[in-house]
C-alpha cells in the first residue's frame, strides 16, 4: 500500500498502520455483507409496510365501487329485507354534523391558537400540553361524555354528535393555528407594531393572511379526522332511518352505517357498508390531499 | 357611531366603518377563547370521574383487577379488558417497531429522492383512513384469511409455545393486534422518518469519512442520535393503539373472559364500553365509566410521555404531526 | 509531547516525550498522491477542473483560493465523499500510491481508512464518550482487540495534544469539551486509524483565534506522522503551515481551475502567474 521504500521496522506508527490495514482488509467482506443484509431487511420491511396499506385501499375500492349507483346516493337506509337501500340520510348527516362542528371549532380554535401563539407563560404551556394530550384521547370517551353531558338532558341529536366531534377537532385546530401563526416571520409583526397599529389589526390584516395556508392545512386535516370518527357518534346521534335535515333531531352518519352493517350477516347490508366505506374514505382522502396541496403551496411561497 | 381620526389611545374606536379593538379587548377575547377550551376539558374530565364515582365508592379500587365481568351476577372486574388492551397493543407494537423502523430508515436514507416524496406522502395519507374502514376490512376480508390460512400456519409452526391453543376462529387477539399494527404503522413511520432525517449531515459524513459501511453509519451514529425521538414515536403509536375502539371491536371476537391463547376472542377496555354502553344502567353504567376512567388514565399517561419525548425533536414538524397523527 | 515550533525543516528523529514513541527519520518528498486532469461536475455543471499536481509524502499541501474556487469540492473528491451524491461525476485520475482511487475495484470504505478527513465544524459523535469517539474509526474498520484500540487511542490523543486533559475522563461525553478540544478530538479520531493522508477542510474556521493557533501548531507537529492536505481560505495560515500550495480560482465558466502549484515560499513571493500574485497580495479575496 504505502510506497515508502525503507525498512519500516521499529516505527510504531507504520507497524500499527500495517496491523490496522490488514484487519480492515480481512474484515471488509464481512462488514459489507452485514451492511447489505441489514439494508436488505430495511427494504423488505418497506415493502411489508406498503402491502397492507395498499390492500385496504384497493379492497375497499373494489368492493365499494360496486355499490355506487343512483339508489345508493338517493335512497335512505333500509333494514334487511327491504329493497332499494341507500345512504342518502347518512351522507346528509355526515355533512351537516361535520359542517356544524367545523363552524364552531374554527373560530374557537383560531382564538385559542392566537392565544397560544402570543403567550409564553406557564398557563399557555399548560394549555398547549393539554391540547396535545386531548388530540390523543380515545374517541369513545368523547362519545360517552357527550351522552352523559347532553343527551340525558336534551335527547339524541345531530348537534350533540357535532359537539363530540368538535371536542376532538378543537385541539387539533388550535395547535395547527398556533404553529401556522408562529411560522409567520417575526419582522411582519414588528413592522406592524412599529407603525403603531393595534395588535388586533396586525393579527387581522397581517398575521392571519400570512398564516392562512397553514391554518387551512390544519383545518382540513381536522375535518378529515372528525368526519371519519365513529365512536363519538354512537351514543349521541342514535341513528335515523329517515332523511333528517334538522340537526336537533337524531341523525344518521356514514361511519355509523358502516359500523352497524359490518357485523350483520346480510350481503346487501354489507354492500351498503362497503359503498359507505369507499365514500367516507374518498372524502377523507380528498380532504387530506387537499391539505397537502395547500401545505405545498405554502412551502413554495415561503421560498 | 361618530367617525374620528385620532391617534391610537385605548378604547374601542370605529374609523370609517372599520372595526377595531383595543389591545386590551383583543387580549381579553383571546383569553376567553382559550378559557372556553380549558372549561370544556375540565367539564369532560369532571363528567367521566363523576359518573364513575358510584362504583369506586361501592367497591373501592380493587374491582379494577377482578377477573370476572358479569353484570347479571353483579360482578364487575376489568382485568380481562385491561389484559386485552395490553395484549393487542403489545402484538401491534412488536410488529410495528421493526417494520416501522426499517421502513422509516429506508425512507430517510435508502430510497432515491423522487420516490421518497411519493412514498412518504402516501404513508402519511394512510394515517387518515378512518378506523371503521379498517374494521370493516378486517372483519370481512382478513378474518376468513386468518381462520383458513394464517392461524393454522402459525399453530403448526409455533404451537409448541403454548400460545396458539384452541380453535381457529379468525377473529380474536391475533387479528385485532394485526389490524392495530396496520393502523399505527403510518404514525410510527412518519414520526420516525422525520426524526431520523434531521440527524445532522455532518455526523453522517464524519462516520463515512472514517471508513464506515452504510449500515454502520445508520446503526452507530444515526439511530443513537435519534434515540429519544424514536422512543417518542413508539410511545405515540402505542398511545394510539391503546385507545383504538371501533376497528378492534369489530375483529376481536368480544369475549368477556381472559384470553388463554393468541387465537382466543377477547375484549379491550374500549370494546367493552362500545358494546355495552347502549344498554347499561345503574351500577353497570358506572362500571363502564370506571373503565373509561382507567382507559383515560392509561392513555393520558402514555401520551404525556410521548409528547415530552417528541417535543424538541422535530421542531416545526412537531406541530404538523400533532395534527396528522392524532 | 514535542515542543518544537512548527516550521523546522531539518530531518531528525522525533521523540514523543510522553509515550516514548520514536519516529525515525524518513525521507520526505515522495509523491503519495497524484492527481491528473481531475475534474468534478454536478448534474453536468463543472465545479472544478484541470487539476494536476502531486502530493508529497509527509508534507503539508494547502489548497488556497477565494471562495467558490472549488477547493472543498476537490478535497472531498480525494476520499470519494461525492459517492453519495447521485449527480456527481469525478473524472481524471487520482492515485494513492499504487491504487487508483476511482477504479471500480477500489472499495470506498477501505479507501477512507487510508485517507482520513477532518471537517470544518467539529463533529464528534454526541452519544459517544471521548474514548469511544477516538476509537470509532478503528471499530468501524473491524478492529476489536482492546490492546490495539487502547494503544491507538492514546497515541492519537497524544498526537492531538489532548491526552493530558482527557486521560482521566475518557468516559466523559464528547460534548463536555470546548470547541477547540472537540476539533482536536476529531483530529485524534481521524489519526487513530493511521491513515496515510489526512484531509482537512478549513479545520480552524469555526474556532476562536487561540484555538486556531493551537491547531496550527498541532498540524505542524503532525507532519511527520501523516501527509496532510488542508483547504484554507486564510492566506496567512497557508503561509504559516504549508510546504506546498495549490492555488485555485473560479474561471469564466464558473468552474474552479488550478492556476498554480508550487512550494509555498515561492508561490507567495515570486509566483509564475499574475493572478496568483494578485491573490497573495490581497487584491481580491
Amino acid at each position: 500500500m504505502s510506497v515508502l521504500t525503507f525498512d519500516p521496522s521499529g516505527d510504531p506508527i507504520l507497524e500499527r498502520r500495517r496491523q490496522i490495514q490488514s484487519i480492515a482488509q480481512a474484515s471488509l467482506g464481512r462488514r459489507k455483507a452485514s451492511s447489505a443484509v441489514a439494508l436488505g431487511i430495511c427494504w423488505v420491511f418497506l415493502v411489508l409496510a406498503i402491502i397492507p396499506l395498499v390492500a385496504v385501499i384497493v379492497y375497499t375500492f373494489a368492493k365499494g365501487i360496486v355499490a355506487w349507483n343512483a339508489t345508493f346516493f338517493t335512497q335512505v337506509t333500509k333494514p334487511e329485507g327491504i329493497p332499494d337501500g341507500g345512504v342518502a340520510n347518512a351522507l346528509v348527516g355526515t355533512v351537516i354534523i361535520g359542517a356544524v362542528a367545523t363552524a364552531v371549532t374554527i373560530p374557537l380554535g383560531l382564538l385559542g391558537g392566537l392565544f397560544l401563539a402570543e403567550s409564553d407563560g406557564r398557563v399557555a404551556a399548560g394549555i398547549r400540553f393539554t391540547a396535545d394530550l386531548m388530540t390523543g384521547v380515545p374517541s369513545i370517551l368523547m362519545g360517552i361524555f357527550g351522552y352523559i353531558a347532553l343527551v340525558k338532558a336534551f335527547g339524541y341529536s345531530g348537534l350533540i354528535g357535532a359537539f363530540a366531534i368538535g371536542m376532538i377537532m378543537l385541539p387539533i385546530i388550535m395547535r395547527a393555528c398556533e404553529t401556522a401563526i408562529r411560522g409567520v416571520p417575526g419582522h411582519l409583526n414588528e413592522a406592524g407594531l412599529a407603525l403603531g397599529a393595534r395588535r388586533f389589526m396586525i393579527a387581522r390584516r397581517v398575521i392571519l393572511p400570512a398564516a392562512l395556508p397553514g391554518i387551512i392545512t390544519g383545518v382540513l386535516l381536522a375535518i378529515a379526522r372528525g368526519v371519519g370518527e365513529t365512536a363519538p357518534l354512537l351514543f349521541t346521534i342514535f341513528g335515523n332511518q329517515y332523511m333528517q335535515w334538522n340537526p336537533t333531531k337524531p341523525m344518521d352518519a356514514l361511519p355509523l352505517v358502516i359500523y352497524n352493517n359490518s357485523s350483520q350477516p346480510y350481503p346487501d347490508l354489507l354492500q351498503i357498508a362497503w359503498g359507505a366505506a369507499l365514500l367516507l374514505m374518498a372524502m377523507v382522502l380528498v380532504l387530506s390531499i387537499g391539505s397537502r396541496i395547500v401545505a405545498a403551496r405554502l412551502q413554495r411561497e415561503r421560498r | 357611531m361618530a367617525t374620528t381620526d385620532t391617534a391610537p389611545t385605548g378604547g374601542e374606536k370605529r374609523r370609517h366603518g372599520r372595526f377595531s379593538l383595543s389591545n386590551g379587548a383583543y387580549r381579553a377575547i383571546l383569553i376567553v377563547g382559550a378559557g372556553i377550551f380549558a372549561a370544556l376539558v375540565a367539564w369532560f374530565l369532571y363528567s367521566i370521574v363523576n359518573q364513575a364515582r358510584p362504583i369506586f365508592s361501592a367497591l373501592g379500587v380493587s374491582w379494577i383487577f377482578q377477573p370476572t365481568w358479569n353484570p347479571n351476577l353483579h360482578k364487575f372486574g376489568l382485568l380481562p379488558f385491561i389484559l386485552g388492551t395490553i395484549e393487542t397493543t403489545a402484538i401491534a407494537m412488536v410488529l410495528a417497531v421493526p417494520i416501522g423502523l426499517g421502513t422509516a430508515l429506508s425512507l430517510a436514507y435508502l430510497v432515491p429522492a423522487r420516490v421518497k416524496v411519493v412514498l412518504g406522502s402516501a404513508v402519511e395519507l394512510l394515517a387518515a383512513v378512518p378506523s371503521v374502514v379498517y374494521g370493516l376490512w378486517g372483519v370481512v376480508a382478513l378474518a376468513p384469511l386468518w381462520r383458513e390460512y394464517v392461524e393454522p400456519f402459525l399453530t403448526s409452526v409455533l404451537g409448541w409455545t403454548g400460545l396458539f391453543n384452541g380453535p381457529n376462529e379468525g377473529v380474536g387477539l391475533l387479528l385485532a393486534g394485526t389490524i392495530l399494527f396496520i393502523m399505527v404503522l403510518p404514525t410510527m413511520v412518519a414520526i420516525s422518518r422525520d426524526v431520523l432525517a434531521v440527524v445532522p449531515r455532518e455526523q453522517v459524513e464524519g462516520a463515512m469519512a472514517l471508513g464506515a459501511t452504510r449500515w454502520q453509519v445508520l446503526r452507530k451514529v444515526v439511530l443513537p442520535d435519534a434515540r429519544t425521538g424514536l422512543l417518542g414515536a413508539f410511545t405515540l403509536a402505542t398511545g394510539r393503539a391503546l385507545g383504538e375502539t371501533v376497528a378492534v371491536a369489530l375483529v376481536i371476537g368480544n369475549s368477556n373472559y381472559i384470553a388463554h391463547s393468541l387465537k382466543s376472542p377477547a375484549a379491550t377496555l374500549p370494546s367493552l364500553i362500545i358494546n355495552n354502553f347502549g344498554e347499561a344502567s345503574g351500577t353497570e353504567l358506572a362500571a363502564l365509566f370506571g373503565a373509561g376512567l382507567v382507559l383515560l388514565v392509561i392513555g393520558l399517561g402514555v401520551n404525556s410521555i410521548a409528547r415530552v419525548l417528541v417535543r424538541g425533536k422535530t421542531g416545526a414538524a412537531g406541530g404538523a404531526t400533532s395534527v396528522a397523527v392524532a | 509531547m514535542t515542543t518544537d515550533s512548527v516550521t523546522t525543516p531539518a530531518i531528525e528523529d522525533d521523540v514523543n516525550l510522553t509515550t516514548g514513541e520514536v519516529f525515525p527519520e524518513r525521507p520526505t518528498g515522495h509523491p503519495v498522491m497524484q492527481l491528473t486532469d481531475v475534474a468534478v461536475a454536478f448534474a453536468g455543471r463543472t465545479a472544478v477542473r484541470d487539476v494536476t499536481f502531486d502530493v508529497h509524502d509527509r508534507e503539508i499541501t494547502a489548497l488556497i483560493g477565494p471562495s467558490g474556487s472549488g477547493k472543498t469540492t476537490l478535497l472531498r473528491a480525494l476520499n470519494r465523499m461525492h459517492d453519495t451524491v447521485r449527480s456527481a461525476r469525478v473524472t481524471g485520475t487520482i492515485m494513492l500510491g499504487d491504487t487508483d482511487v476511482y477504479a471500480t475495484s477500489t472499495d470506498p470504505t477501505l479507501l477512507r481508512s487510508r485517507v482520513g478527513m477532518v471537517f470544518q465544524r467539529p463533529n464528534p459523535f454526541p452519544t459517544m464518550s471521548i474514548y469511544e469517539n477516538a476509537v470509532a474509526g478503528l471499530r468501524f474498520n473491524g478492529v476489536r482487540k482492546k490492546p490495539l484500540l487502547d494503544e491507538a487511542a492514546e497515541s492519537s490523543l497524544v498526537a492531538a495534544a489532548l491526552w493530558d486533559s482527557v486521560k482521566d475522563r475518557l468516559k466523559a461525553h464528547a460534548s463536555t469539551l470546548s470547541g477547540g478540544e472537540q476539533q482536536r478530538l476529531c483530529i485524534a479520531r481521524a489519526l487513530a486509524v493511521e491513515p496515510e493522508v489526512l484531509l482537512m477542510d478549513e479545520p480552524t474556521s469555526a474556532l476562536d483565534p487561540i484555538a486556531t493557533k493551537r491547531i496550527e501548531e498541532l498540524i505542524g507537529e503532525l507532519k511527520n506522522r501523516v501527509t496532510i492536505i488542508i483547504v484554507t481560505h486564510n492566506m496567512q495560515q497557508a503561509m504559516r503551515v504549508s510546504d506546498r500550495c495549490a492555488f485555485l480560482l473560479m474561471g469564466e465558466d464558473k468552474a474552479g481551475e488550478l492556476i498554480e502549484f508550487d512550494a509555498t515560499a515561492k508561490l507567495f513571493s515570486e509566483p509564475d502567474d499574475a493572478r496568483t500574485l494578485d491573490y497573495v497580495n490581497g487584491r481580491f479575496g
